[in-house]
This record gives C-alpha cells, sequence and structure tokens, in this order.
C-alpha cells in the first residue's frame, strides 16, 4: 500500500497517523508513552520499520525508543548522554558564565544509510551520534572546538541543539542549528565545525552580524540541492544558495517574519513554507488567523493558504519541528499545532484540513512516505 | 528482600505492575537499593538519579516508614523495617503539575 505515516511528539505523548496515498482517512495510533514529553520521533530512511523517539519528563529525565516494528512495540536505549570532557561554560541569560548541564534530546536524526547510525540534539547544546542503534552516545565535541560556544546563550527554550541536516551528495558534511548560537557546518564528518552566518542580523545581541550568537529557529534543505539552505530565524526568513556561506533575507511580503516553522515541497526545489507568528512575546498566529504562507519563487513573493484552516479566533503556535511534507506524487504538508491539531494539504498547501484536533500541544512532525 | 514502590510512569517505564522486589545485601542503603532496582530494570537508569551527577534527580523523593529520607546521604542505611521487607522503600515523583 503506498501510503503516509506521520510521526507526531506532543507535550503528553506520541501518536501516529496513517493513511492511504489519499490522505483522506486516518488512523489514529497513541498515545504512545502517555504523560511523557515526547520531543521528536523520526525514523530511518535506510529502513522505514525503525523509529527513534526522545522521550523525556521534568522528574525522569531523558529516555531514547526505539521501534523496529513501525511503532508496534518499543524498547527503551540507551540514555548516558556525557559530554566529552569539560566543556567550560556558555553565557547564562543575565550574561553570566554557566557551565554546560544536559537537559534533555531535542532532535534525533536518523542516518540516510545506515538504520544503527543516528545523531541526537541536545540541550544544553551539543551533538551526539550513536553507530549501534541508540545503545550507547559519544558527544561530536569537534562542535564546540571551533565554533566560539562560550558565546552561545539560550533562547527562551533553552540552549538548544535542535536542527540537523544531512547532506545527501556527501557524507562528510552536515549542518546543525543552535538557539541561539547559529548555523554550523562540517565539511569532514563531524570532526571539525565552523559557524556559517555570514548575512544574519539580529537585533538582539549586542553585534548584530556578530559570527556566533543568532537565535535560528530552523533550516531546511530540499535533497537535490544541498548547498541551498532556507532558515527561519527568530526574526526574519533567509536563505543560502552557497552551503551557509552566505544567506540573504527573503521575508519579502510576509505579514511578519517572526516564526519557527520552515519546509521546502518535496518535488518544487524553490516552492517553500513557513507559519509567521505574530511576534516573539505573542507566540501565536497573526490576527486570530492560521495561514500558512508558501513561496514559489524561493523567497521573496509569499502567498497566503488559507482554505481549511480557521480564519478566526485561532491563536496558536507551531513550533520549529512541527511542519514536515511527504514525498507522495502530489506533495503533501503537514504541520501541528500548540492547540493540538494536526493539518494536512494532500495539494502542496492550497487546501487543508485537520487529522486529529484534540491532542495535547504538537512539539514535532515527522512524516514517512510508505512504499 | 527488599520491596520498592515506583511511580506509575516508572511502572510503566519498566513494564511492572505493583511492588517491586529486590534482594539487597546488608547493610541496607538508599544507593545499594538504587543500584540492585537499575541492574534488574536497566531501563530505569537516569530516572531517579541523573546520569552525570548521581543525585537524586529534583522531583523525585525517597519516602519509607513514614519518614522523608530524600535528603539523606546515599550510603545512610534505611529503616530495620525496610531492611526486613516488612515496610516498602517509595519512591515518589513529587506533586508538581504540567
Amino acid at each position: 500500500m503506498t501510503g503516509v505515516r506521520v510521526l507526531v511528539g506532543t507535550r503528553k505523548g506520541a501518536f501516529i497517523l496513517t493513511s492511504d496515498d489519499r490522505r483522506l482517512d486516518w488512523e489514529v495510533d497513541g498515545p504512545h508513552f502517555p504523560g511523557w514529553e515526547m520531543y521528536h520521533l523520526k525514523a530511518s530512511p535506510a529502513d522505514p520499520d525503525r523509529i527513534y523517539a526522545s522521550q523525556s519528563s521534568g522528574w525522569f529525565g531523558q529516555l531514547i525508543q526505539r521501534s523496529d516494528d513501525a511503532g508496534k512495540s518499543w524498547q527503551t536505549m540507551g540514555n548516558t548522554f556525557a559530554y566529552d570532557g569539560d566543556p567550560g561554560t556558555h553565557q547564562w541569560y543575565d550574561g553570566t558564565p554557566r557551565p554546560w548541564e544536559f537537559t534533555r534530546i531535542w532532535h534525533l536524526e536518523p542516518s540516510l544509510t545506515d538504520p544503527d547510525t543516528v545523531y541526537a540534539g541536545a540541550q544544553d547544546a551539543a551533538l551526539f551520534r550513536s553507530t549501534d542503534g541508540g545503545q550507547n552516545w559519544r558527544e561530536m565535541a569537534g562542535l564546540r572546538d571551533g565554533a566560539l560556544p562560550a558565546e552561545w546563550q539560550p533562547g527562551a527554550g533553552g540552549l538548544c541543539l535542535h536542527t540537523i541536516l544531512l547532506d545527501p551528495s556527501d557524507t562528510e558534511r552536515m549542518f546543525v542549528a543552535i538557539s541561539a548560537a547559529g548555523t554550523f557546518r562540517t565539511d569532514d564528518g563531524g570532526s571539525t565545525w565552523r559557524p556559517k552566518n555570514a548575512g544574519l542580523l539580529s537585533d538582539g545581541i549586542p553585534n548584530p552580524d556578530a559570527e556566533v550568537g543568532h537565535c535560528v529557529h530552523h533550516i531546511a534543505m530540499h535533497p537535490s540541492r544541498p548547498d541551498v539552505l532556507y532558515m527561519q530565524k527568530h526574526w526574519d526568513v533567509m536563505r543560502s544558495d552557497d552551503a551557509g556561506e552566505s544567506w540573504r533575507e527573503i521575508s519579502g511580503n510576509l505579514p511578519t517574519d517572526f516564526g519557527f516553522a520552515i519546509d521546502v515541497h518535496a518535488h518544487e526545489p524553490e516552492t517553500i513554507y513557513v507559519v509567521p507568528i505574530t511576534s516573539d512575546s505573542h507566540h501565536f498566529a497573526m490576527d486570530g488567523r492560521l495561514r500558512v504562507y508558501r513561496s514559489r519563487t524561493g523567497g521573496d513573493q509569499w502567498e497566503a493558504l488559507t482554505d481549511g484552516l480557521p480564519q478566526e479566533n485561532c491563536y496558536v503556535n507551531v513550533l520549529r519541528d512541527a511542519m514536515a511534507v511527504d514525498r507522495l506524487d502530489s506533495c503533501g504538508i503537514y504541520f501541528g499545532t500548540s492547540g493540538g491539531q494536526v493539518y494536512c494539504s494532500a495539494d502542496s498547501g492550497d487546501s487543508w484540513a485537520a487529522i486529529v484536533r484534540d491532542l495535547p500541544p504538537v512539539l514535532s512532525v515527522e512524516v514517512q512516505t510508505l512504499p | 528482600m527488599i520491596r520498592v514502590v515506583l511511580p506509575a510512569h516508572l511502572r510503566a517505564l519498566a513494564r511492572v505492575a505493583g511492588e517491586v522486589q529486590l534482594d539487597v545485601a546488608a547493610p541496607v542503603t538508599q544507593a545499594k537499593v538504587l543500584d540492585a532496582l537499575e541492574v534488574r530494570y536497566p531501563m530505569l537508569t537516569g530516572t531517579i538519579r541523573d546520569q552525570a551527577t548521581g543525585r537524586r534527580r529534583s522531583f523525585v523523593r525517597f519516602f519509607a516508614c513514614e519518614l522523608d529520607l530524600s535528603h539523606e546521604l546515599p550510603e545512610t542505611e534505611l529503616p530495620p523495617a525496610v531492611a526486613a521487607g516488612t515496610e516498602p522503600y517509595l519512591i515518589v515523583g513529587a506533586m508538581a503539575g504540567g
């Protein structure tokens, strides 16, 4: 059966939503791990039945779960996330130095080719890797060596490494993004990293064009053009055409350029999606209207997509990892909200329908396109 | 035999119902009980004590015999009734919203 499997992480459990390729009728399975914060679930591209999940709580800390049967059963994997050596200090909210302290895993990124290799983005910011299916984790400490970590500082959600992009054309190249530090790139498989933030301007830091310190909310890549990156920064939507060497603003006619989520159409590398959010102090959709904005020109020119989305009295947020696309011929776009809705468009954003409306607040959405 | 009562979330994680019973050699201390618990149920490792520091997680409490033992040193011996198995050692998720 050709279809899709949507992996939803929420504030109080995980849900798995499945449908055939029409994406009209959905089976809702869950909650898995009820009561736990499920920051992220993601399946291995090399083995669609292998799903990794980040499970945490303020009471009991961080756990990693793995399923080898598409979410029917789970096993608890290793959860020792030890920083390599003395990680030193980063800036605290008041500017004072604060020692690195592990809190949780925000994002899990399975290898494109090996089901047993998976990367994990941590708070306080660090990148970990497992090569044995999640049992043992080792920090890729080179990220902190060359990336000016003493200048990193937490965003409102903490000092988190929340985005990991693997270059499908170059196994040695990866990108990560950290709030609030910026974007970093390795060209040697993670041994060394450099900040890639030239062109970013952030009024909330002392030097607006500093090499690091920017609150990058999310970055996205189309697999056919890994040198082209799109970014939703705290404020500003940005684009790089040279693998992060330089960035330019593409906010264009967006009603506000604050937001969290950004993603790229599966078959049209110049078609991108954002969900504008009123401001950093409001954290809800603008004017009570939930609108996805689409650019078919790689930015600058944007159109509002509203068909099927609430256009009055709607004050939800859409978080950075809560948007995804499927790879069916008619590309599906998905996003989840702080109000517990998960919306799907089976026609590239032209029209939308809620798959579910009453989940706990949605933290993340990932989609698998099933053969 | 030491009787240990886990909070609901950790019972679900360990896939147990009701009390857990552990063999712990005398003298019975909090650290030895928690060590034995993590050996029997490795999925609980890090959920009660922070992995990096070994300290009790802030929102986890230890009770027994109507006493709060949360601030006792790990090597402190547990009350005789716990060591004898007549009273359970309670691991409690602190009452806090969220």
